[in-house]
Order: C-alpha cells, then sequence, then structure tokens
C-alpha cells in the first residue's frame, strides 16, 4: 500500500498555448479530507478533470495508491477506484431514483451478467437484478432517500439531488471520492447537512474524500487540509488556518490594496 | 431473497398477447379463405415495419442517437439475406432451413454495418451522426445499384424466392414476437439501464464506470441486426429487391413511426409502424398518376406536426386537455390520492421513460444550466 491515497507529481495540462495548470503536487492521505480551493478559473475543475480522466495531462503525473493513472479512459480510472460528482449535477434525469444508483452498481463484479443472460432471462439475471435492488436502496437509506426511490431523479429538490450524485458515486465502490462544489447553491442549513453527509460518508466507507468548494465555512469545518490555486499554480498547502493566512492567498483573494 | 415471479405483472406481457392473438386471428381467418391475398401482403409488410420501427426506437429512443440511415441496414439484409436465399432454394428447396439461413445472413451482415457505423457514433453527436447515417443509406444503396447484374442484379433489382403467401405472413408476426422479446429483454436489464444512463448523459456514465464504447456498438449492431432480418423479410414477400426503395425518404418513415409512436416507448412504435404501413398502402391506392408525389409529404407532414404539437408553448393548454395519460389517471382516480406514485419496485422490469426529440439533437452543444452558480439559497423552482 502506498504512503498516499491520490498523489500527483508536478501535474499540469496546456490547451494550445495556455497553460491551465502547471506544477500541481498534492498528496492525499487515506481518510482525509483535501480541500481544493481558489479564486474562480483557478483550475481547480481542471485538475479534476485530469484525475478522472476526462483530459490527459500533458505534464507530470497521477498516482493512485502508487498506480500510475494518466490518460487512461473515464471508464476505467471509475473501475480503480475514482469517483466524481459534477459542478453543475449530472443525473441520469429520466431514470428513477433507484435506478440511477443501479447504475452506479453496474460494475460490481457480483452483479456481472452478460449480454445472453438478459436477452435470454436465465434465473441469473433475476437473481441480480433483486440483489442489485436490494444493495442500492441500503444506499438510498444511508442518504435518507429511500423515501423517494421511485421518483424521477429530475424531480428531487436540489438538495436531494446532490446528495444522490454522491451516493450514485459511492455505489461504484471507490477507493477516492471527488466532489466539485458539492455546497453550491445551498442555504447555511444544508450546507451544514452535507458536512455531516461527508464525515459520515468518510468514516462508514472509510473513504478518502477530495473536493472542491467555495464555500470557506464548508472547508473550513470539514478540510484536514488545502491546497489553494491561482493561475493554475499552486499558492499555498497544508491545513486550513494556514493555508488561509498566507500572505500570496489573501492577494489572490482580495487584491494587492489589502 | 423474494421469488422472481411475485414480481409477474400482466402488463409487461401485453404486447406480446395482443400480438398473438392478432396474428391467430389473422392465421385463422386466411386458412378458412376470409383473408385475400392483398391482406396477406399488407401483414407481411407491417411485420416488417414493426421490426423496423422498434429496432430503430431502441437506437433513438433508448441510446439516444438519432439514426437516418435505418434503410441502409434493411438493404444490406435484404440484398445479402435475399441472395443467400436465391443460391439456397435450388439446393434446400423453399423450406424453412433456406429461410433461416438467409436471416442470419442478412442479420449479420447488416449487424457487421451496424458496428461499422456505430464507430464515428463513438465521436458524433445528434444532427452530426444523423449526417453521417444518412451518408452511409446511400453509400449501401449506390453500392447496390451499381453491382453486376449476375451479382446483385444492378439496377434491374435482385430476384429472389418468395415463400408460401399462406404462412409468411404468420412466420414473419413470430419474427416480430421474437424480436420484441429480445430487444425489451435487453432493455429491461441492467444494460437496458446502462444504455438509458448513457442517453440521460454521457459524461456522468463515464464517470460512473460505464463503458460507453461497448455499449453504444452493442446497440448498433443489434438495431442492426433486427433492421437486417426485416430487410430479409422484405426480400421474401417482394420476389424483387430493389435498391431505391432503400432511399432516405424509407429512413424517414421508418423515423416519423418511432417519433410518433413516441420516443422510448416500444407499444408505441409498434402501433405507429402497424398505422403508418395500413396508410401508407391505402394512400398508394388514392394517390395515382402525378398526385403520387404527396406521398412523401405525408411523412414529412406529420412528422412537423408531432414536433410542433410537442414543443410549441401555444400549444400547451391543448396538451393538457388531450394528455392520455392524465385522462387514464383520472379514469382510474389514481390522482385522487396524493402519495400515489408510480412504484418502482413492482415493475422492475419497465421499459424506463420517455424523452423528447429535442433532447436528441445538438445534446451537448445547449448551454449548460446554470444552477451550480446560483446565490446561496436561491433554489431553483419546480419549472426550472
Amino acid at each position: 500500500m502506498a504512503e498516499y491515497v491520490l498523489e500527483t507529481r508536478g501535474l499540469g495540462i496546456r490547451f494550445g498555448g495556455l497553460k491551465a495548470a502547471s506544477d500541481v503536487n498534492i498528496r492525499i492521505r487515506k481518510n482525509q479530507i483535501y480541500g481544493l480551493i481558489g479564486p474562480n478559473g483557478a483550475g481547480k475543475t481542471t485538475i479534476f478533470n485530469m484525475v478522472t480522466g476526462v483530459y490527459t495531462p500533458t505534464e507530470g503525473e497521477i498516482l493512485l495508491d502508487g498506480v500510475r493513472i494518466n490518460g487512461l479512459p473515464q471508464e476505467k480510472i471509475n473501475h480503480m477506484g475514482i469517483a466524481r460528482t459534477f459542478q453543475n449535477i449530472r443525473l441520469f434525469n429520466n431514470m428513477t431514483v433507484v435506478r440511477n444508483v443501479m447504475v452506479g452498481l453496474h460494475n460490481d463484479p457480483r452483479y456481472r451478467s452478460g449480454f445472453f443472460t438478459s436477452v435470454f432471462r436465465l434465473p441469473k439475471h433475476f437473481r441480480v437484478e433483486e440483489e442489485m435492488r436490494s444493495e442500492a436502496k441500503k444506499l438510498l437509506e444511508l442518504f435518507g432517500l429511500l423515501e423517494v426511490r421511485n421518483e424521477l431523479a429530475s424531480n428531487l429538490p436540489y438538495g436531494k439531488q446532490r446528495k444522490l450524485e454522491i451516493a450514485r458515486a459511492l455505489a461504484t465502490k471507490p477507493r477516492l471520492l471527488l466532489l466539485d462544489e458539492p455546497a453550491a447553491g445551498m442555504n447555511p442549513q444544508e450546507t451544514e447537512e452535507l458536512m455531516d453527509t461527508i464525515r459520515k460518508v468518510r468514516d462508514k466507507f472509510d473513504m478518502t474524500v477530495l473536493l472542491i468548494e467555495h464555500d470557506m465555512s464548508l472547508v473550513s469545518g470539514i478540510c484536514d487540509s488545502v491546497t489553494v490555486l491561482n493561475f493554475g499554480t499552486m499558492l499555498a498547502q497544508g491545513d486550513v488556518e494556514t493555508a488561509l493566512s498566507d500572505p500570496e492567498v489573501i492577494r489572490a483573494y482580495l487584491g494587492d490594496d489589502n | 431473497m423474494k421469488r422472481p415471479a411475485k414480481n409477474f405483472q400482466w402488463k409487461h406481457f401485453a404486447n406480446y398477447i395482443v400480438i398473438s392473438v392478432l396474428l391467430i386471428f389473422f392465421a385463422v381467418s386466411s386458412m378458412t379463405g376470409n383473408l385475400r391475398s392483398s391482406g396477406q401482403y399488407l401483414l407481411e409488410k407491417i411485420g416488417y415495419s414493426m421490426i423496423l420501427a422498434v429496432s430503430l426506437s431502441m437506437l433513438v429512443g433508448f441510446l439516444g442517437e438519432l439514426s437516418l440511415g435505418h434503410a441502409g441496414f434493411m438493404c444490406v439484409g435484404a440484398y445479402i439475406g435475399g441472395k443467400t436465399a436465391a443460391l439456397l432454394v435450388p439446393a434446400l428447396g423453399n423450406g424453412l432451413p433456406a429461410f433461416l439461413i438467409a436471416m442470419a445472413a442478412g442479420g449479420i451482415s447488416a449487424a457487421v454495418c451496424g458496428v461499422i457505423v456505430g464507430l464515428p457514433a463513438l465521436r458524433l453527436k445528434g444532427d452530426y451522426l444523423a449526417i453521417v447515417t444518412l451518408a452511409f443509406g446511400e453509400i449501401v444503396r449506390s453500392l447496390f445499384l451499381n453491382s453486376s447484374p449476375e451479382s446483385f442484379g444492378g439496377s434491374l433489382g435482385l430476384t429472389t424466392p418468395r415463400y408460401d403467401r399462406n404462412s409468411l405472413f404468420i412466420i414473419a408476426f413470430v419474427v416480430v414476437l421474437l424480436t420484441l422479446a429480445a430487444i425489451q429483454n435487453l432493455l429491461r436489464s441492467r444494460h437496458g439501464r446502462a444504455i438509458t444512463a448513457i442517453r440521460d448523459s454521457e459524461i456522468a456514465a463515464r464517470a460512473t464506470g460505464i463503458n460507453v464504447t461497448r455499449y453504444k456498438l452493442m446497440v448498433f449492431a443489434m438495431s442492426a441486426f433486427f433492421a437486417g432480418i426485416a430487410g430479409v423479410l422484405y426480400s421474401y414477400a417482394n420476389q424483387t429487391v430493389q435498391s431505391s426503395k432503400f432511399g432516405f425518404n424509407y429512413s424517414i418513415e421508418i423515423l416519423v413511426m418511432v417519433v410518433l409512436g413516441g420516443m422510448g416507448s416500444i407499444n408505441g412504435s409498434l402501433i405507429a409502424a402497424a398505422l403508418i404501413t395500413y396508410l401508407n398502402v391505402k394512400l398508394t391506392k388514392v394517390l395515382t398518376g402525378d398526385l403520387a408525389v404527396l406521398q412523401n409529404l405525408v411523412y414529412a407532414v406529420i412528422l412537423i406536426v408531432i414536433v410542433i404539437y410537442g414543443n410549441a408553448p401555444f400549444l400547451a393548454p391543448l396538451r393538457e386537455k388531450l394528455d392520455l395519460g392524465a385522462l387514464l389517471r383520472r379514469l382510474t382516480r389514481r390522482n385522487a390520492d396524493p402519495a400515489y406514485r408510480r412504484d418502482d419496485e413492482k415493475s422492475w422490469a419497465r421499459v424506463p421513460t420517455k424523452i423528447k426529440m429535442d433532447e436528441l439533437l445538438s445534446i451537448d452543444t445547449r448551454p449548460e444550466d446554470n444552477r451550480a452558480v446560483r446565490l446561496n439559497g436561491d433554489k431553483p423552482g419546480k419549472g426550472d
């Protein structure tokens, strides 16, 4: 077992002449909740996209438990143990809540069944369907979504959609969970609830969490350590208070005159 | 663990039952001599139209990829299957064995074409893919049109054996039932969930570990396979395969069946296929001479009317008034109970929900909804 669940070494990406991120070094230990913060356009989501395989980094490497994952296809990276949520929620809107989670369970080795098993309705098909459904229900219960399991995902209120996205990500049995602005658009009470959920997820699923967030109350409330980014480079790193009191960070957020 | 039989619901098998009952009815009337050969021919036509509509429905309504080249797959099946049959019949006789081998040959060759067309589908979306599939249909058609007279008949068309009229329509409907079973069973399984997940959000499906490449190719191949089978039935029903039949207009005709039936609704496609084929045959009789041109106009008009009816804001009150689902709920008093929810658990085998035509086009080019940048506490409303 490697020392860090996720480690990036000199990670960077260029889009033509634009350097969106460069020399980013992040190290996340097991069971940490790690924050990635910075002003708008700092390259936070770009880093998420590199880690999950949406973009292939042009510099540096990404190690998941010591295994290099640069440039692997997205689904492969998910199979290796990274799951994510999106800044603008992306649920399977025309499907019910429980089916959204069942899609997350799709690649669980216990529930593998082939094309012909389904087409010819072999007994295994029925067994797998039953087991997937009860497993999905267990997950939904944990997130307080059991009552609404038969609703279409698009009909859920905003806060519940966020939770469903996390539940779907967890259904893929990841080692590392990436949350992209989980508290965006939430009121303080919902944010509070979300913080509880994230802590619960970490403890219950023995999870490591990397999150992007603008809401500083959430960041200082749950993050064990943070990396501050600006213009694609790292400004500061360490525990929340030290990083946020760094003069460079203050300048990036508030401007020179302060 | 619960027994699967507990979940058995008649409504999931209603379409098989209705088709079987109709088939038995027509078979009996054919045997007693009450069904004329024009009626038998119409039934054969309805049979292969249903197969085409259901297979295209899987591609368009469930995977969410717009294809305008379905007639191209059918063309491949018709020519390859028809040629196989023409070669086999002298040796095996005009019976079931030759028919089944021709089916397999036509279906598999069409499926191979499906994979070939599916490959660009991995990179293209919406309107762009539609143009590629359209091109495919035209290429296949002109390839067969320019073939030598000995191989595929060239511009004269390929002469194929004809099956016994009294039993071909029965066989056609048995094939419809098998197609329906295969497609429905696939869609009502974990694979079907993965396919609809790709339709709803390809990015999220990838991030959730769904192998998008595999599923897209699988659906393209399967859809083309059944279109190929429909092509073989066509060749058996018509005695001759003319490449001019499989033009762009025919692809649109199949698409109109899917759209008219409601995208993402298998039963709807079946009914629409029967209706449109019937309408088509009647129109051919009515519109003769110079008026024959108008026949192609009918599909365009139907398509435009459906899209306007489904989307125009000023028709919203009318839509609500004519909403069949709401009417049914009112009739069965389901909405008397506000807690009523369609129980997903009992209907584990329900085919997923419907989507609208406009959701298919330019899926990723539409602006993102900007929920995430809303101010704190400013939650989106219901009508969002």
